[in-house]
């Protein structure tokens, strides 16, 4: 087939998202059903999920979800994980077979702790090691992909509609306290297992309804910084965004947003001095990272879910609030075909981060 | 004629309803598209759910009232008839409606009116109920957005950027504030009391629709938002 760069497919999307607040748990299956109403925004070429504390067994151990083109790319990466991690437990993902789901990779799920010799010898921080041995897979290594890299937490996406996908993965065995889910539409890039949402680095996975116009821009300035764009997608350079914004220079996710979606400069200067001086010192410092164009994203880290839209508002995105639940969708519609009774129905401004977590110590 | 909207096939729906006779009632709509699509004069369909994007798109003189909220597009270049949203309506509601009128209880989402325009002897109206999002009225051209900011009385009923890109028509709002952030391509001016005499048609088909009585809109202060003709709209986007 095709990959990025030598096709080209003009053309929305879907995201759906939900969070118990009290850390109560949301079934996988439930997503499934809910993102299946949007049925008609995707084009059957994309569709994935995002569960945090799916895996409470393993918790403090890095999920690594892995697709392979053939058993040669398995062996080879699989050498390098045993160099580089204690592999406390390894498994395919349980699939079952579907009629829509078709040309299946080799899909595995490995837990594991780095090394710990190895870890102290290269200096580096625990996030960081694990970050640049997935790098190096999904650079270096023809047929191997890593697609999922948190702790209890999980991705899980294939070629196809959403809801045929989650079928495929048995999300209604999974339970978590959030989730995100997805259905493609894809406007650049050909479908292809590993260019379906969410993308995911370590705990961090982002969904994504839109096109960024400023995606080579971002893409040049975030690949100073060691990360590899390798699929053309303008999800893929979100998530290293965040990445970058929040775990290498410690800002919190509202700020973050204020970098991605940032005010207009006239909407800034009519904010209070501390405000307009925060937003200012944010779009000098990182104005490379201004995503232009239109999105609503979803962002999933441990202990929590952010709504996003970019600052035009280019894309629909609706919350629901029931109790500590709270969902949040491209359309009002497939929140109500699950949760149907909500206390409040709102939409966020454009560039305003809805965040939403878990209580401490739920 | 009544029909389960969950009990029916979701592409075969618009076609149903166009084709039926007389009234139509759908129970349990849940983001099915193009409902009402171009329904013409002395048809009425009722919906109980959230209705799909692009709700009553090109209507041509029919009724829709649904109990519930909408999603985007409602009205989407309608020429005629009227929408009655008991609920909120989403993104884009109106989208260069030219004709009939759409009455929302609640608010409304970003860029409600958008491109509307007037053409020949029809003006469009779009009542909303609440507050509406940023860049309400963006691009207008012609018609009535009457934006009554219920519930919203400590601000102005409305976000950034309003009237972005207006060059005809008028916006009136019902509030005690104007933002400093006006667009300059916009400029306010209180209603008169003749003016807003000549806005009870508008005021009465709100207050009838909803059951709201006249007293809790009246007497208050209502201002207009018409075009600048002195600072013509160059451009937002690029710029910025």
């Amino acid at each position: 087939m095709q990959k990025e760069g030598q096709v080209r497919i003009p053309s929305g999307c879907a995201i759906v998202g939900a969070i118990d607040r009290s850390g109560g748990t949301i079934c996988g299956g439930d997503m499934v059903r809910a993102i299946a109403v949007m049925h008609d925004r995707s084009n059957g070429l994309g569709g994935g999920f995002a569960g945090y504390g799916i895996y409470p067994q393993y918790k403090d151990l890095y999920a690594f979800h892995i697709f392979y083109a053939g058993s040669s790319a398995k062996e080879t990466c699989e050498r390098f994980l045993e160099k580089h991690f204690d592999i406390v437990n390894l498994s395919k993902i349980p699939t079952s077979p579907h009629p829509r789901v078709t040309d299946a990779p080799l899909i595995w799920r490995y837990f594991m702790a780095p090394l710990p010799n190895k870890l102290a010898r290269c200096q580096l921080d625990e996030r960081e090691y694990v970050v640049r041995c997935v790098t190096r897979i999904n650079t270096q290594m023809k047929g191997a992909h890593v697609f999922s890299s948190g702790k209890n937490m999980g991705a899980f996406k294939a070629v196809g509609y959403p809801e045929d996908v989650g079928e495929f993965y048995r999300l209604d065995e999974y339970e978590g306290y959030a989730w995100t889910a997805h259905g493609r539409y894809p406007t650049n890039t050909p479908g292809w297992w590993g260019g379906a949402h969410p993308f995911a680095l370590l705990d961090y996975s982002v969904v994504h309804n839109g096109e960024i116009s400023s995606y080579d821009a971002n893409r040049r300035f975030i690949e100073m910084y060691g990360y590899k764009c390798t699929l053309q997608t303008d999800t893929e350079v979100i998530t290293y965004i965040i990445d970058y914004l929040v775990r290498r220079r410690g800002l919190t996710l509202e700020e973050a947003a204020n970098v991605m979606a940032a005010p207009f400069w006239t909407t800034i200067a009519q904010q209070e001095p501390e405000r307009r001086e925060r937003l200012t010192f944010l779009r000098q410092a990182f104005g490379s990272l201004l995503l232009t164009g239109p999105f609503s994203i979803l962002v999933g880290f441990t202990g929590g879910l952010m709504a996003l839209n970019d600052r035009l508002k280019l894309r629909s995105m609706v919350i629901g609030e029931a109790g500590s639940r709270v969902y949040i969708s491209s359309e009002e519609s497939a929140i109500r075909a699950v949760w149907p009774d909500l206390d409040r129905v709102w939409a966020p401004r454009g560039g305003e981060a809805a965040i939403f977590t878990v209580k401490e110590g739920a | 004629m009544k029909i389960d909207a969950q009990t029916t096939d979701p592409h075969q729906l618009p076609r149903l309803i166009r084709q039926a006779e007389g009234a139509v009632e759908v129970d349990h709509c849940l983001g099915q598209r193009f409902l009402g699509t171009a329904l013409e004069a002395g048809r009425t369909l009722t919906i109980r759910g959230v209705p799909g994007n692009a709700l009553g798109a090109y209507l041509d003189g029919g009724v829709i009232e649904v109990y519930g909220n909408v999603q985007e597009a409602t009205g989407d270049t309608m020429n005629e008839g009227k929408i009655i949203i008991h609920g909120s309506a989403g993104d884009a509601t109106g989208y260069s409606m030219r004709g009939g009128s759409i009455l929302i209880e609640g608010d409304v989402g970003y860029r409600a009116g958008i491109h509307i325009k007037s053409y020949g002897d029809k003006s469009p109206v779009l009542i909303v109920g609440g507050a509406a999002g940023s860049f309400l009225g963006e691009y207008q051209a012609g018609g009535l957005i009457l934006v009554l900011g219920l519930g919203c009385e400590d601000r102005a009923p409305y976000g950034y950027f309003c009237g972005t890109g207006m060059h005809g028509g008028r916006i009136v709002v019902r509030s005690d504030h104007i933002p400093v952030n006006l667009p300059d391509q916009v400029v306010p001016q209180d209603l008169t009391a003749d003016e807003i005499e000549a806005l009870r048609p508008h005021l009465e088909a709100y207050c009838e629709a909803f059951g709201v009585p006249m007293s809790r809109l009246l007497p208050h202060r209502f201002y207009a938002l018409t075009p600048n003709t002195k600072s013509p709209y160059r451009q937002l986007y690029a710029m910025s």
